[in-house]
């Protein structure tokens, strides 16, 4: 299957198309709906507040910005490392990327308390601030992906096609960077300020990408009628079963760097012990669930060749991802700050105590909204270019 | 102003004191309404623990009044912008009470975070929110090691004159930058403390050595909250 | 759109509003506004805006573009002593605004009336140096 001889087609725009996209519309259509309400009631409506600042919508939003750049793993690994293999996919990686962080950066901008002065927020910057080098970091990933599917589509340009894998794989690499960077650089936080943030989030991309690229690939596969190949589909199982690995490793790093400074055992305790939600939530979500179950699933003799165990574990790795997004993000803010290390304080707002944190329908609905605008911008792409090869079957052994 | 001077020439002859004396024991910091605020002051508060009582509430009850901060019946999510926090060391059982509010930081990390520079500090060490550039982001109460901010959530009415504030963005102690403007010397918190008898809160010129709080820092010590964080606050305690 | 806008030229360029075409404008105290009457309605916003970033960041409380100097005299009671409010169409600001179709939301945090409206909370028209200036003639 060489490149020359890969041919593209868009997805047949038969009854099911027609109805998924549908479908898709009416999420982000009543996530629209729900947004208004939000913007008109103000947050009270949501289970945020002034403890936990950021909630459900973050946690997807983030999920999808950091799986965003994941998405371009294929591309990377096929224009700038050269695998063959993955040159077929290198388009739907890109659409995939551009579209899950279009859902990501809506979250965000929707959640904003006055998303009426987006035109501020684009006018006004304090360059100080890793919020502001990441609105350019994110609009300026969506132009080098422009760039990088403008170079694929155009066979007269096939000598720049490294150049632009490059350009993207450097440009993703600084905006995982500066994602994580946005927790990392909370110097008072007890669950932050770390400086592991910044790779950590970048192999958490590198896991959830890669798992959310191999599901819409095999779901665009089975949708459209084509035939996707063992080999293609258990090579990209085994570069996700390595990716969660290192995820496993980094927070394992994290947590030990962690345990061995005394004045971080409160909040070590806090995730580690079993008692609160979020410890619960870490042991049996993030790591039973989300790591060491997939893993399972893709090393086990029994299940290793398994198409099914692989989609199941692919699923299972976007489930754990979006539970460990909560861990950090909600986990880290419920957890009170300290203002007098080795003292017990408390007071009308809500000092010295976790905070609680009920999410609201609204928030689900805008989280949702985003996962729905980053759906039915890759299947519009699906339907409208040529990303998808007609033929991911496996190559047949030479005769 | 009646001697022929202009206004500016009148207070600029004052000004080289820092201050204006209209009667005797009155003190006016003579700010031109014409001239930005500069480096030459910094404003801060001193409080003194051992004067702040735990079952008095004024300091609070001022500031809530001064910027008509609601009771919304929703504790979780209604503005705070000063509150008592009880601190008690867990070897002896020593309890003291003291007010927290947002502490002016000469760094605030809240304004390094802020995307669009509506976190700023004046020049005069006053950290306050444009909220004509916010937009709601809340980075900043993720920053802030103090939890000195709040987020309004819902829509609000009767907004008093000089103190603007609405749905959609976040909002701290001003340290009464109103009544600093105003040259009234005061906020309402330590007003508050002092009418109630107490004085446990000082307003002041950090930068000036001979203003009372200067002084009193000069003698008696002061500590940071969250010294390590190298913030250089401007809000300062006593016997913590 | 369009059509809004040549209404609202109109109106600014030839003072239409003299002969009823225009919004209603509520009676202002005293006799002349902080600058001719044609001037405000070209660029009030300006004004407004200018002053707004010099008195946030830099303390520069000068009251003659003040928001608060316009509610001074704009804004005044009717027969029985009440101030229009911001969401009614006697209300000066949201009269001619609402006339053409321009949404301005500074009353969603600002006071929409004159310090003397609060007259029960009178800690809030204390003396003060301002107060003192305020009371100059506008030059």
């Amino acid at each position: 299957m060489s490149i020359a001889s890969t041919r593209y087609a868009t997805l047949d725009a038969g009854r099911n198309y027609w109805g998924l996209l549908a479908v898709l519309a009416g999420v982000v259509l009543a996530g629209f709906a729900g947004f208004l309400h939000l913007e008109h009631e103000g947050h009270w409506i949501t289970g945020m507040n002034n403890q936990v600042v950021w909630g459900i919508p973050h946690v997807f939003a983030v999920f999808l910005i950091v799986a965003a750049s994941g998405a371009l793993n294929v591309a990377s690994i096929a224009s700038v490392f050269g695998q063959v293999a993955y040159k077929p996919l290198a388009r739907l990686s890109g659409l995939l990327a551009a579209a899950l962080l279009s859902g990501g950066l809506a979250i965000l901008v929707l959640d904003l308390g006055r998303p009426d002065r987006l035109i501020v927020a684009m006018t006004y910057y304090n360059f100080k601030s890793i919020f502001a080098w990441n609105i350019f970091l994110y609009t300026g990933l969506l132009a080098v992906i422009a760039v990088y599917l403008f170079v694929l589509f155009q066979p007269a340009l096939a000598r720049w096609t490294r150049a632009a894998g490059i350009m993207a794989l450097l440009w993703r690499l600084i905006l995982t960077t500066g994602t994580g960077a946005i927790f990392g650089f909370l110097v008072a936080r007890q669950g932050y300020d770390a400086a592991i943030m910044a790779p950590l989030f970048i192999i958490m991309s590198f896991s959830f990408g890669t798992a959310v690229f191999l599901l819409v690939l095999a779901a665009a596969c089975r949708g459209s009628g084509r035939v996707l190949g063992d080999a293609l589909l258990f090579r990209l199982k085994n570069l996700l079963a390595v990716f969660v690995s290192a995820v496993l490793y980094f927070v394992l790093a994290y947590h030990l760097t962690n345990l061995y400074a005394t004045e971080h055992h409160g909040f070590e305790a806090f995730i580690l012990n079993f008692e609160s939600l979020y410890s619960k939530l870490f042991w049996l979500g993030q790591v039973g669930l989300g790591s060491l179950l997939p893993l399972a699933l893709f090393y086990s003799p029994k299940t290793r060749n398994c198409r099914v165990s692989t989609l199941v574990g692919a699923s299972l790795v976007i489930i754990g991802g979006l539970i460990q997004m909560y861990v950090i993000i909600i986990g880290g803010q419920a957890y009170p700050l300290v203002l007098f290390p080795g003292m017990e304080e408390s007071s009308s707002f809500y000092d010295g105590v976790v905070a609680s944190y009920v999410p609201s329908f609204w928030e689900f609905l805008l989280g949702i909204t985003g996962v729905g605008i980053g759906l039915i911008l890759t299947v519009a792409g699906l339907g409208a270019l040529d990303i998808l090869p007609e033929d991911l079957s496996d190559p047949k052994p030479a005769s | 102003m009646s001697l022929g001077l202009t206004r500016r020439e009148f207070l600029q002859g004052a000004g080289a004191a820092g201050a204006l004396t209209l009667a005797p024991g009155v003190f006016l910091y003579a700010k031109d309404p014409e001239a930005p605020v500069t480096d030459a002051v910094r404003w801060g508060l001193l409080v003194d623990t051992r004067l702040c009582q735990e079952d008095c509430n004024a300091c609070v009850d001022a500031c809530n009044e001064e910027h008509n901060l609601q009771d919304l019946g929703r504790p979780e999510t209604d503005a705070q912008w000063i509150r008592k926090l009880t601190v008690r060391d867990p070897l002896g059982g020593r309890t003291i009470s003291l007010p927290m509010m947002c502490q002016h930081c000469e760094n605030p990390p809240c304004v390094d975070v802020c995307p669009t520079g509506a976190s700023f500090r004046r020049e005069d060490g006053i950290v306050l929110v444009d909220k004509h550039t916010c937009i709601g982001c809340r980075y900043c109460m993720m920053a802030c090691p103090y939890k000195a901010r709040s987020f309004i959530h819902e829509n609000l009415t009767e907004q008093l004159p000089d103190a603007p504030r609405g749905k959609g963005c976040v909002e701290s102690c001003t340290l009464c930058v109103h009544k600093v403007d105003a040259g009234e010397n005061t906020t309402a918190c330590a007003e508050a403390c002092h009418k109630d008898g107490h004085q446990a809160i000082l307003f002041g010129d950090l930068n000036d050595p001979d203003s009372e709080i200067s002084k009193r820092i000069r003698e008696f010590g002061a500590t940071q909250i969250r010294a390590d964080l190298g913030l250089n606050t401007g809000v300062r305690y006593q016997n913590l | 759109m369009l059509f809004m806008l040549s209404v609202v030229a109109l109106i600014a360029f030839t003072g239409a509003s003299a002969e009823g075409l225009g919004p209603f404008i509520p009676k202002a105290k005293g006799e002349q506004c902080v600058e001719p009457t044609q001037v405000m309605r070209e660029r009030h916003w300006e004004f407004i805006l200018h002053q707004r970033d010099e008195t946030v960041h830099k303390g520069i409380r000068t009251t003659r573009h003040s928001l608060k100097n316009c509610l001074e005299c704009h804004v005044q009671p009717d027969e029985e002593g009440r101030f229009p409010r911001s969401s009614e169409p006697t209300h000066f600001c949201t009269n001619c605004h609402v006339f053409a179709g321009i949404r301005i939301d500074c009353f969603e945090c600002h006071a929409d009336r004159p310090h003397e409206a609060y007259g029960a909370i009178s800690r809030h028209s204390r003396l003060s140096l301002n107060d003192m200036f305020r009371k100059r003639p506008v030059r």
